[in-house]
């Protein structure tokens, strides 16, 4: 049941934020933080729940489950469940949630209730998204998750804020249609070969080995889908548009969460409802992400308006997920969570930033800026701080993630890593370039700026805490991933006929040496 | 005693996040100086006292390790926070919390000028830069080192654009973080290649497996061997990544003196010294960091010569004094290049330091030609100055430089990766190193004073903080050598004797020439670049003009200037093809994909809109037609 009020109290918040905000306006934000706070309190106490089971077992890998009828007629049921993975993406969406209703708190003024209203219906979509594990229940809440973000963006977007509007609703949607034929073909397949007509999650996983040639084709309907998200190179094209138009809190919940969406997609579904197919297209798919990384690196520096460039170093950084994903092992799979995770602050942050300079400035174009530094110290150094985090510097979030996925893409193709290596480098041009335009240099414009507020201030520094923090110290996102990596690569070894190979290749890569044992300096931490 | 090792990295840290916090609210100087300054000073108090501890009662196996906590742990990966004190972590840390002691100690009188917030805002990176270093040095694996390693590039960036109101110190403070993240990269790839093959990054580990499992020339040591030295060649400002150190004069001088003498550029020799197993597994590696370091040296001596700005000329002379630590390094002389760093620091340091007193002097100037005769006015300065020129010179008995340049020239000869070409540029170099070295002394503080001296007043004169630093670097840079004496004047060698437990010793080959003749050798090319310096400068500037303005000398000076038109290359191969590449995909080609489909689709509507005429007439055909063609459909098929 406690998964059902993660669900409900965005959903009846977003009524009562809008109803609160006919009255008056301020009530409605407040509204939006209490039921998001409560949200992560809820979350938070779901740690307790699933802290006993960060060690991987093999029967009980959800920390807490609800399972109902939903559709009996087709057999499609209503059921969610919880593991470290889901755990992380939904502390990091009432996170997420809570800053983006902060920074719209001056930003927006019109129509607050409605407003609010929206974006707490994103969240539970996104929740939702999160949750299921039933995969009709999943295309569900993968669809509502569009008609909230299509009145933020449609409503209280920019100048082009139709066009970007419609380009991101046709994109998402014409993924979300082949992921909903690939979801029934594997539907019926099950049915006719089993006689048990399912959506569940756990019962398909063996089902494409059945229909060795078509399995193929399925997985390209869900790769589809959830490259449109992340956004994979070549179908990024509707992110740039988006972000630019949309509003502050918008491109935050874009970024932070719903590219994550298609991140968690490829981790949860696709590659273990189709790893033997996933692993043929390994090669593609992290060729896909290593051009995506540079693709992305170089546009960003192309750009001039600021959202932009933000917009295009998320295209970027996914870059980092899809090659992460199909190297399909434990060090880049940890790093794609971490990945996940620090994307989300970092871009999420930046994000922020842009709009707070919006708000000042009133425009987004760097070619104006310059010499904000000492009109505006704190907001610079933040504005540094995230910039640093997007070039991967250590000592920050980013820098585990990326360090783990280009370790773990090494061992099996080196040379994916060496390519992606680049991307480093590419990185630290844009983001030096990005503080020289905005915060160094002369004010040749004139501006005069007031520097952060206590309000603003706040967000950024729960998101520099968070990003230092686990930085130094990532190792609570790491155990809370392991357990679900170690059951996603059990699964694949205990249901797969072949593919004994890679995952061998997981353990020792053939090198005649003992790794765990010599790790001398490591404390274990679980299972205490 | 050693469980204090912690304070030394912490000190400088906790000192950083204090000022950079307060820098916001306008706090005064004297706070803001005593917490820069006394956050370094206590490192280096704990360093001593840490390093007396050592030499008396050494910890068991010379090394000692002190575990904060697991940084990353992830299957089969895991490094932790880990500070490794050994003999040679330990000559780093002590010249980095002395020098870096005494910087500070320099800036807070140099820097009065900025206004508060400036002030706090430059000790808050100087101690950020401090602590990074000493994170670098002291961590036990490879990861963590790599976090100073980037968190000195970070620093560096931030102080070489200090004053970031000009552009051109910006693109200054760009091209040092971007150039030396390029040699970063190969160094992470280094990481992935050791971690993959190995299956750990913890340093001591490392080397035992990899001379366990790699025989000496395999194909793994010389591949990782040469992705770690491009690491050291871009923070070391080595060729071909040597262009960010020159433009790094931007920053404010004291910074210069910690980037050169104390951080940064010294990063790179330690990383190959500290993982010298691997070099030794890779002796064609070993023979390339010999000849970078060798063309290097000599390339950059080239360069100080045609410099006009006091500071280049130090730049290059940076470039070429650690060119000599490659060259030690690669001809396995380890501690002659560890002790050629010490002595390096020293004087370095002074020079820099003395420097900025000069340009203080003259109103922020850099332009040696506009100076002259300042050895009357700022008398502390000159000697001293002079002091640490003699060392940079290595001029022979009064200088620390000359033993520990001398021991690597010698090593140049007689080691066995050694070679007379090597020692012939390593020669060269002492030669040219006398000639920039004199002509700046010269052009300088000699001479009659020049009317842009005359009419730029003396200011207040230089206090307390900033003599007491010139004056213990004058003399280190003269009592350094008593480090390493060769063996003519009683081989009494301490720094090597300590190093011993941690760096092999050189393998010579016998020659038929003693190092007593070899050393006078040298030091006649210092002395004869000295005798040039001041003849062409003193004697003949006439001459010196009439030459350089003969046009095949100009094209060659214009040249060397420029510092051999490597900027122009990188120019012409990376940044306008990049620039080039931005700009024509600035909209992104790909989204043509997507706005074809648009197109199609609004071209399609307009068409079967233009049908829809409202005209019953036009309906009614339509209808028919319609019918008629499918009804043929039909009869047809």
């Amino acid at each position: 049941m406690m998964l059902n009020w993660l669900l409900l109290i965005p959903l009846l918040g977003g009524f009562a934020a809008w109803l609160a905000g006919l009255w008056r306006p301020v009530w409605s934000r407040w509204l939006s933080l209490i039921a998001l706070g409560t949200y992560s309190v809820l979350v938070l106490w779901l740690w307790s729940v699933g802290n006993g089971r960060l060690t991987p077992d093999p029967d009980q890998i959800w920390w807490l489950q609800f399972n109902r009828a939903w559709i009996p007629q087709i057999g499609a049921r209503y059921h969610l469940a919880v593991d470290g993975l889901s755990w992380i993406l939904l502390a990091l969406s009432g996170l997420l949630g809570m800053l983006a209703v902060g920074t719209s708190w001056q930003e927006i003024q019109e129509h607050v209730g409605f407003f609010h209203f929206n974006l707490l219906w994103a969240i539970a979509a996104l929740t939702g998204v999160f949750l299921a594990v039933d995969l009709l229940l999943f295309y569900f809440f993968w669809e509502m998750m569009l008609i909230p973000l299509y009145y933020l963006i449609g409503i209280w977007g920019h100048e082009r804020r139709v066009y970007a509007t419609l380009k991101f609703f046709l994109f998402t949607q014409l993924g979300g249609l082949f992921m909903l034929i690939a979801i029934l073909g594997l539907f019926f397949v099950h049915g006719s070969a089993t006689g048990a007509y399912t959506f569940e999650y756990q019962l398909l996983l063996g089902t494409s080995s059945l229909i060795p040639g078509w399995a193929f084709w399925l997985m390209m309907g869900f790769f589809i889908a959830f490259a449109i998200k992340l956004p994979a190179f070549p179908l990024h094209t509707w992110l740039p548009d988006a972000h630019t138009e949309a509003p502050t809190a918008g491109s935050v919940l874009l970024a932070g969460l719903v590219l994550k969406t298609g991140a968690y997609g490829l981790l949860r579904f696709l590659y273990p409802l189709f790893h033997e197919s996933a692993a043929r297209f390994a090669l593609i798919g992290m060729g896909l992400g290593v051009i995506g990384i540079l693709y992305g690196a170089v546009l960003a520096f192309a750009q001039t308006d600021l959202k932009r460039m933000v917009a295009y170093t998320s295209v970027s950084h996914m870059g980092f997920i899809l090659l992460g994903v199909f190297a399909w092992n434990d060090l880049a799979l940890q790093g794609t969570i971490v990945i996940m995770v620090a994307h989300g602050l970092s871009t999420g942050g930046l994000f922020i930033l842009v709009g707070d300079l919006y708000q000042r400035l009133g425009t987004r174009d760097i070619t104006r800026m310059g010499g904000l530094w000492s009109l505006a110290p704190r907001m610079s150094r933040v504005g540094l701080i995230l910039a640093l985090a997007s070039l991967g510097l250590p000592g920050l979030v980013n820098f585990v993630g990326e360090y783990l996925i280009l370790v773990g893409v090494y061992r099996t193709y080196p040379w994916m890593a060496v390519v992606a290596a680049i991307g480093l480098i590419i990185a630290t041009v844009y983001s030096l370039w990005m503080i020289q335009r905005i915060f160094t240099g002369e004010n040749t414009a004139g501006w005069r700026i007031a520097d952060y507020g206590r309000r603003e201030l706040t967000i950024m520094t729960v998101i520099v805490g968070l990003l230092v923090g686990l930085g130094v110290y990532p190792q609570p996102l790491l155990n809370a991933g392991r357990a679900t990596l170690k059951h996603l690569q059990a699964t694949i070894a205990s249901v797969g006929p072949e593919d004994g190979e890679r995952q061998d290749s997981t353990c020792t890569h053939g090198h005649p040496l003992k790794v765990d044992e010599d790790n001398t300096v490591y404390v274990p931490e679980e299972g205490k | 005693m050693f469980g204090l090792l912690i304070i030394v990295p912490v000190a400088p840290l906790v000192g950083f996040l204090i000022l950079a916090l307060m820098s916001s609210h306008h706090p005064s100087r004297r706070v803001v100086a005593a917490i820069g300054v006394g956050s370094v000073a206590i490192s280096a108090v704990v360093t001593l006292l840490i390093a007396v501890a050592f030499i008396l009662s050494p910890p068991p196996g010379h090394v000692y390790l002190q575990t904060l906590w697991t940084w990353i742990h992830a299957a089969h990966f895991s490094v932790s926070i880990t500070m490794q004190l050994d003999a040679l972590s330990l000559a780093w840390m002590l010249i980095i919390t002395f020098v870096g002691a005494l910087i500070h100690l320099y800036s807070s009188e140099f820097m009065q000028d900025e206004d508060d917030w400036n002030y706090a805002r430059f000790f808050s990176y100087m101690n950020l830069f401090v602590g990074m270093m000493l994170i670098l040095v002291l961590a036990d694996n490879l990861l963590l080192l790599y976090l100073g390693w980037e968190g000195v590039g970070l620093c560096s960036y931030l102080l070489i654009g200090f004053w970031y109101q000009d552009p051109k110190n910006d693109r200054a403070a760009r091209k040092a973080f971007i150039v030396t993240r390029i040699g970063d990269t190969a160094l992470l790839l280094g990481l992935f290649l050791l971690f993959d093959n190995l299956g750990t990054l913890h340093i001591q580990t490392l080397m035992a497996r990899a001379v366990d499992q790699w025989p000496t020339g395999s194909s793994l040591a010389v591949t990782v061997a040469i992705l770690l030295l491009g690491g050291a060649v871009g923070k070391s400002a080595q060729l071909p990544l040597q262009i960010w150190l020159p433009d790094a004069m931007a920053g404010p001088t004291p910074v210069s003196a910690l980037i050169h003498a104390a951080t940064m550029v010294t990063a790179g020799v330690y990383l190959i010294v500290r993982t010298h197993v691997l070099y030794m597994l890779a002796p064609s590696v070993m023979a390339v960091v010999a000849v970078v370091g060798a063309v290097t040296l000599v390339l950059a001596a080239f360069s100080a010569v045609t410099q006009w700005d006091i500071k280049r000329v130090l730049a290059y002379s940076t470039i070429s004094q650690i060119g000599y630590m490659f060259l030690a390094m690669g001809v396995g002389a380890w501690s002659a290049a560890v002790f050629h760093f010490m002595v390096h620091a020293f004087f370095k340091a002074l020079l820099f330091l003395g420097a900025g007193v000069v340009i203080a002097r003259l109103d922020h100037d850099h332009d040696m030609f506009k100076m002259g005769g300042l050895r009357k006015e700022l008398p502390l300065t000159f000697w001293t100055f002079l002091l640490g020129a003699n060392a940079l010179a290595a001029l022979p008995l009064i200088s620390a430089g000359f033993y520990s340049k001398d021991a690597i020239i010698w090593d140049a000869w007689s080691s066995a990766h050694g070679g007379p070409w090597l020692w012939a540029a390593a020669l060269l170099g002492a030669l040219l190193t006398g000639v920039y070295t004199f002509r700046m002394v010269f052009l300088t503080f000699f001479g009659d004073p020049r009317p842009f001296v005359r009419e730029h007043s003396p200011m207040t004169k230089p206090g307390i903080r900033v003599h007491l630093p010139l004056v213990i670097l004058a003399v280190l840079s003269v009592i350094g050598g008593l480090l390493g004496l060769p063996k003519w004047m009683g081989g009494f060698h301490p720094l090597s004797d300590f190093l011993a437990h941690v760096l092999p010793p050189v393998a010579r080959v016998s020659t038929n020439i003693s190092e007593g003749a070899m050393e006078i050798l040298s030091a006649l090319a210092a002395l004869i670049g000295l005798g040039l310096a001041y003849v062409l400068v003193m004697r003949l500037p006439s001459f010196l003009r009439r030459l350089t303005a003969m046009p095949a000398v100009a094209a060659l000076h214009r040249f060397l200037f420029v510092g051999w038109g490597f900027d122009w290359l990188d120019n012409q191969l990376f940044i306008k093809p990049f620039l080039w590449l931005a700009r024509i995909q600035k909209n992104d080609l790909v989204d043509l994909a997507p706005a074809l489909v648009e197109r199609v689709n609004v071209a399609a509507s307009t068409v079967l809109g233009a049908t829809q005429t409202g005209q019953l007439r036009w309906y009614a055909l339509s209808i028919v037609a319609g019918a008629v063609l499918i009804l043929t459909g039909v009869i047809i098929l």
